[in-house]
């Protein structure tokens, strides 16, 4: 019985996935601590500090919560394009603009109630994310021109663009260039006192879970993989795959707009011009980590998330830096693409293709 | 002597045998026809001989000589070549460039010496009697000057031993005639020639001698000129087969698919459909003879609204439907089994449940305002796996995991349990073997005795002929003959599938 | 508005548009090469960053920046061998693993930086390539400023996209290049080593593009500046695109795109009112609207981003 219930959870498909991933993880960081070793540091400093900074009290726990929240959000947001069959690596533009267009919303009408106006910057970003996805998303379903070079492309716009609107329109008094703080009810309530971890890890949690059941319960989820399984026998059964195509990007750059409402609502504030460093990019990561299910992007948030707050304690103390995780990320992102390594090395012959 | 000796070849992939103690034995000189089913294992075998998979035992001799074949270019070093079913040609690139490729004539050491290419090319052609043109793209011959260009890359390469794989697959009855010139041509240049087929008819014309497989396992060998094509066909299948059907007279009742004045133009095949007119009434097969590649993938997309035409109407009971969505359209009550069943007719990602409800996603009882509910997905699909006989593991196993002729059951099912008026079927029994063959056959026949309309597409004649109330031969893209089937003998067909004018179409045309 | 036009049309934005266009043009007869032997290279970004940051590295160690051209076009190959082995080998997805690449080599160059040099953003400066003032044509009118002066990297990048050209139209290597992309079946069973092919293509699309990352580090400033490709790895995939998988092709894009990063930089000099943010954003606008309008009538290779199964 036991032996039944066992075999049947190891046919799940979701298991193999997970110990892909995980063999990932162990390879790259096997990897990272060649190079610690190389440049001349102790290893096991390095990833004592590396565990302690993410996970070893509770301020830094909630400090890993804290960097984790976005990516929870930027990787649903790369996981929903893959799912279809795009890349969306402009999550980072659209974040930008999804902050930008919560800050501004909130600071134009100020004297909204917080049960108003915290639904309105939310939505806000919402919008402003996915309308910046859904052009690069037209264009390919229109030119087919690739969506890697447009979002890209696009990020480097947003960048500027929100930097221009900020410095030109939207400046607060000072040197920096950024808005003024927006109202305390505008502002998520915080979980913690001083750490900026709020309730924005509920909004993200929320949000797996109504992405989770977007994929896996309704049509239009059903379309959405369909088209990116298989978009000529999408189409053979009447879907129309580029409609398919701008609202998968639509969606996915929503849901990242929602990763700098969540910023600035959660933990800055105000919009800060280049306030991210490269949520966007590591959102890949989580996603490709978490192989495009909701639940996986979640774990994977979290394990990015830990790297990052982890990182940052092993620059302090142990004095590597934080760079160092992103030649890890980079790793991951290559194995976890690769799945036929693990099939080399345990000598496995499943070579079911993983599309990622 | 022995040209080539195999003896007792294995080859697994996985769970499945492919090849079971295979031997065979070729002589030098000789036409050896090798005759099976889909997946009895001969493509597999002559992949071995030629070095693209590698035995897991056995032994290949080549001229007497025991060696160890690992890559395509040891075979062409031993005088092998291979002329594949599915062309190995570059669309884009000259007949020139596709045959020195890997072989070119070197000038200053750096360059290709293109004008000794081509000279080369042309001498090898005009020796065996081709007509080529060395410059041409690819893309712009037809098919039999292709699989020529084929047979060219083989013998530029000194090759002693051709294998054919298939080779008439792609002919009409007058070109396959042409081709078994260019055979008895090679013989007599002391070629020896291995000839991969499934048909019977021509193994018995052209073979001297006939090794015939069966499961992955060697059934025979036979001299061609001591056995007939019962014999033949016994062996191949195992037991006897029953070629006569019992088709019931109908009666024809109202227009249910009508196209009038189709024109279209596909710029990935550079083909056009010219002025395509004809009707498919209730109760009526209606089947599209033709050599594939002459324009049915064009109707069957058109008709079902995934490529575009330039003008003329599609009629679906009385219904203009020339600018509905593919979507409409299959609401409607139009089914569709796609030729390409793999890119078309099924998702291999998704388990056969999901496959199964592929075009009714948004509808009851399958979802409701677009949620889905997964129960009555999977019991619906439970039924579909019982009455179709589908061999699975079950509703939520991958699609993946389905042979050829269970992939095709898939197809079917869903399609026809959506109790479809119209149904428009394109090439349903390739690579599926010869009981799910018979099966495909009576669901479609009963179809018709139910009053449905079908428009059947297939390249394959002896089902054409088997199953069709009315023929039409389509030709580079035009209709060349519209009549009831028993006013054709199958020589005019194979006539008029190769181009060659009966008589007028307008005056074949009986009133519809 | 003069000041406009004749920035527009000076030759001094023209010679500066053929000096910025080696970075782009390299790595687009790189990615040229990976995508006619069927695999889809995103990773040119991070393999021009790479190059330009080993460049440095090489130049500040020997103090001679031939030798670290070298290093920059030995990293460059190193980076993309391991891409190669991801793509070929292990069967990756092509474009995650371009990413991947591109992730990495922005983490291994900033973290280099420090352990290396202890800084963070910039690099120490290094001596930078000489020009070379070729005698004779310099003093041609026109032409001279354009051509007569220039970093060697102009010539070397010149002879390179016509050597790439005659090498994938006119010699046995290139045929079977161009036909493992389009064929590969076809061009093993013909006994070509694809496998092979595909490597050399990928790695040479390494080598150039660390070549074009030279010059960024060697060329256009003298030391490695973090994140300093700014994008035209992308710039060169849609050269490429727009080139038609033609090393003059993509010469003639990357010329387009270069040029709008020359004039982008002259007109944020003229304080013309329009904020420097926007004038930045010309570079990228371009590319998009370029990329949307080639890909309409582009033929990529036919066996583009497949995966070849190569032991049967």
């Amino acid at each position: 019985m036991k032996n039944k219930v066992l075999n049947k959870i190891k046919n799940m498909s979701g298991w193999t996935d997970l110990i892909y991933s995980l063999f990932a993880i162990v390879v790259a960081f096997i990897i990272g601590a060649i190079l610690i070793k190389i440049s001349g540091y102790s290893v096991k400093t390095a990833y004592t500090t590396l565990f302690n900074g993410a996970f070893g009290n509770t301020y830094n726990f909630t400090q890993t919560l804290v960097k984790t929240i976005p990516l929870i959000f930027t990787g649903l947001a790369v996981a929903i394009g893959f799912q279809s069959g795009l890349l969306n690596i402009g999550a980072e533009g659209q974040l930008y603009w999804g902050a930008f267009a919560t800050t501004i919303i909130i600071l134009i009408f100020p004297g909204l109630p917080a049960l108003i106006l915290i639904p309105i910057g939310i939505i806000a970003g919402a919008l402003a994310g996915g309308a910046w996805a859904a052009v690069p998303g037209y264009l390919k379903a229109k030119t087919g021109a690739h969506e890697v070079v447009t979002t890209i492309m696009f990020n480097y716009i947003a960048t500027l663009g929100t930097t221009f609107l900020i410095k030109n329109y939207f400046k607060a008094a000072g040197p920096v260039d950024q808005t003024a703080k927006i109202p305390e009810k505008a502002r998520l309530p915080e979980l913690m006192a001083n750490t900026g971890l709020s309730w924005a890890i509920f909004v993200g949690i929320a949000t797996v879970i109504v992405i989770s059941y977007l994929l896996n319960r309704t049509s239009l989820g059903y379309d959405i993989k369909a088209v990116g399984e298989n978009a000529s026998a999408a189409e053979y059964g009447g879907i129309n795959s580029k409609r398919i195509t701008v609202i998968t990007m639509a969606i996915s750059g929503a849901v990242a707009g929602l990763a700098g409402s969540m910023i600035v609502m959660g933990v800055l504030h105000r919009f800060i011009t280049n306030f991210s460093p490269g949520y966007g990019f590591t959102g890949i990561a989580v996603a490709v980590m978490g192989k495009n299910r909701p639940w996986g992007v979640l774990l994977a948030a979290l394990l990015f998330g830990a790297l990052e707050a982890g990182g940052m304690s092993m620059q302090l103390f142990a004095k590597i830096p934080k760079d160092l995780m992103t030649v890890v990320q980079g790793l991951v992102i290559l194995f976890v693409a690769a799945p036929s390594l693990y099939n080399i090395i345990t000598g496995s012959k499943d070579t079911k293709e993983v599309e990622v | 002597m022995d040209a080539v000796k195999m003896k007792n070849i294995i080859k697994k992939f996985g769970e499945v045998v492919a090849n079971d103690k295979v031997d065979l034995s070729v002589k030098k000189g000789e036409i050896h026809s090798i005759l099976g089913e889909n997946g009895a294992g001969k493509s597999t075998l002559m992949k071995i001989l030629f070095g693209l998979y590698t035995r897991d035992n056995g032994e290949i001799y080549i001229n007497e000589k025991k060696v160890d074949i690992n890559s395509p270019s040891t075979a062409i070093n031993l005088g092998i070549g291979m002329i594949h079913q599915h062309f190995m040609l570059v669309n884009r690139l000259s007949v020139t460039e596709n045959i020195i490729a890997g072989q070119e004539p070197i000038v200053n050491n750096i360059f290709i010496n293109k004008k000794a290419a081509r000279k080369d090319v042309k001498d090898l052609a005009e020796r065996y009697n081709f007509k080529i043109n060395p410059k041409a793209k690819i893309e712009d011959l037809s098919v039999g000057e292709q699989q020529r260009v084929e047979i060219l890359k083989a013998l530029y390469r000194d090759a002693e031993i051709l294998i054919l794989d298939e080779p008439t697959a792609v002919l009409t009855p007058q070109e396959v005639e042409e081709f078994f010139e260019v055979l008895n041509t090679l013989k007599e240049a002391g070629k020896t020639i291995i000839f991969i087929t499934h048909k019977l008819e021509e193994t018995m014309e052209i073979s001297d001698n006939i090794t015939i497989l069966r499961d992955g396992k060697k059934i025979a060998d036979l001299k061609t000129e001591e056995t007939d094509s019962n014999e033949l066909a016994r062996m191949m299948v195992g037991h006897e087969i029953d070629f006569s059907v019992d088709k019931k007279e109908m009666q024809s009742g109202k227009d249910v698919l009508g196209l009038e004045g189709i024109n279209a133009y596909n710029e990935r095949s550079f083909l056009n459909l010219k002025n395509i007119n004809f009707k498919v009434g209730e109760g009526e097969i209606l089947g599209v003879a033709g050599v594939e590649g002459n324009g049915q993938l064009e109707l069957e997309e058109i008709i079902m609204g995934l490529m575009n035409f330039e003008s003329g109407k599609i009629y679906f009971k009385d219904k203009d439907i020339s600018h509905y969505s593919t979507s409409k359209r299959r609401q409607l009550g139009i089914a569709h089994i796609p030729s390409d069943r793999l890119k078309r007719g099924m998702i291999k990602g998704f388990n056969l449940g999901e496959n199964i409800i592929l075009g009714s996603e948004w509808q009851k009882p399958f979802a409701e305002n677009g949620i889905l509910n997964k129960d009555r997905i999977f019991k619906y699909s439970d039924k579909i796996i019982k009455d179709f006989d589908i061999r699975t593991t079950g509703s939520r196993s991958s699609a993946s995991d389905l042979s050829g002729g269970n992939q095709q059951k898939l197809v079917l099912g869903r399609e026809l349990s959506r109790e479809p008026e119209l149904l428009v079927v394109a090439q349903p029994t390739r690579g599926v073997d010869v009981g799910a063959r018979e099966f495909i056959h009576d669901l479609l026949l009963e179809m018709r005795s139910e009053g449905k309309a079908i428009l059947l597409i297939s390249s394959e004649l002896d089902e054409i002929t088997k199953l069709s109330d009315r023929i039409l031969v389509l030709y580079e893209g035009k209709i060349v003959a519209n009549d009831k089937a028993d006013k054709f003998t199958r020589e005019e067909l194979g006539l008029l599938m190769a181009g060659h004018e009966g008589e007028d179409i307008d005056e074949k045309q009986s009133t519809k | 508005m003069n000041a406009v036009i004749d920035t527009i049309f000076s030759l001094n934005t023209l010679a500066s548009a053929v000096r910025l266009a080696v970075p782009i043009a390299l790595a687009s007869v790189g990615g040229t090469f990976s995508e006619r032997s069927g695999i889809i290279n995103i990773g040119l970004e991070g393999m021009i960053l790479s190059g330009a940051f080993a460049g440095a590295l090489g130049t500040f160690i020997t103090g001679n920046p031939w030798l670290g051209l070298i290093f920059a076009m030995f990293a460059g190959g190193v980076l993309a061998a391991i891409f190669a082995v991801f793509t070929i080998d292990l069967k990756a997805n092509h474009v995650v693993a371009g990413v991947g690449v591109n992730i990495l080599a922005s983490g291994a160059t900033a973290w280099l930086m420090q352990v290396i040099w202890n800084r963070r953003g910039t690099s120490p400066g290094v001596k930078g390539l000489p020009e070379w003032g070729i005698p004779f044509i310099k003093d041609i009118p026109l032409v001279g400023p354009l051509l007569g002066k220039q970093s060697p990297l102009v010539y070397i990048m010149l002879a390179v996209v016509i050597s790439s050209w005659i090498l994938l139209f006119k010699t046995p290597l290139g045929l079977r290049i161009r036909m493992t992309g389009e064929h590969p079946e076809a061009a093993d069973t013909l006994g070509i080593n694809i496998r092979k092919i595909k490597y050399f293509s990928v790695i040479t699309s390494g080598v150039l593009s660390g070549m074009g990352g030279a010059y960024l580090s060697l060329g256009h400033l003298n030391r490695f500046s973090s994140g300093m490709s700014a994008g035209r790895g992308y710039m060169a995939l849609a050269a490429n695109i727009f080139g038609q998988w033609n090393p003059l092709g993509g010469l003639g894009a990357s010329f387009l795109f270069s040029y709008t990063d020359a004039l982008q930089m002259r007109l944020q000099s003229l304080n013309l009112g329009i904020a420097n943010e926007i004038i930045q954003m010309f570079p990228y606008i371009i590319t998009v609207v370029v990329i949307a309008g080639a890909v309409i009538r582009s033929r990529p290779p036919e066996a583009l981003g497949e995966h070849y199964d190569f032991k049967k």
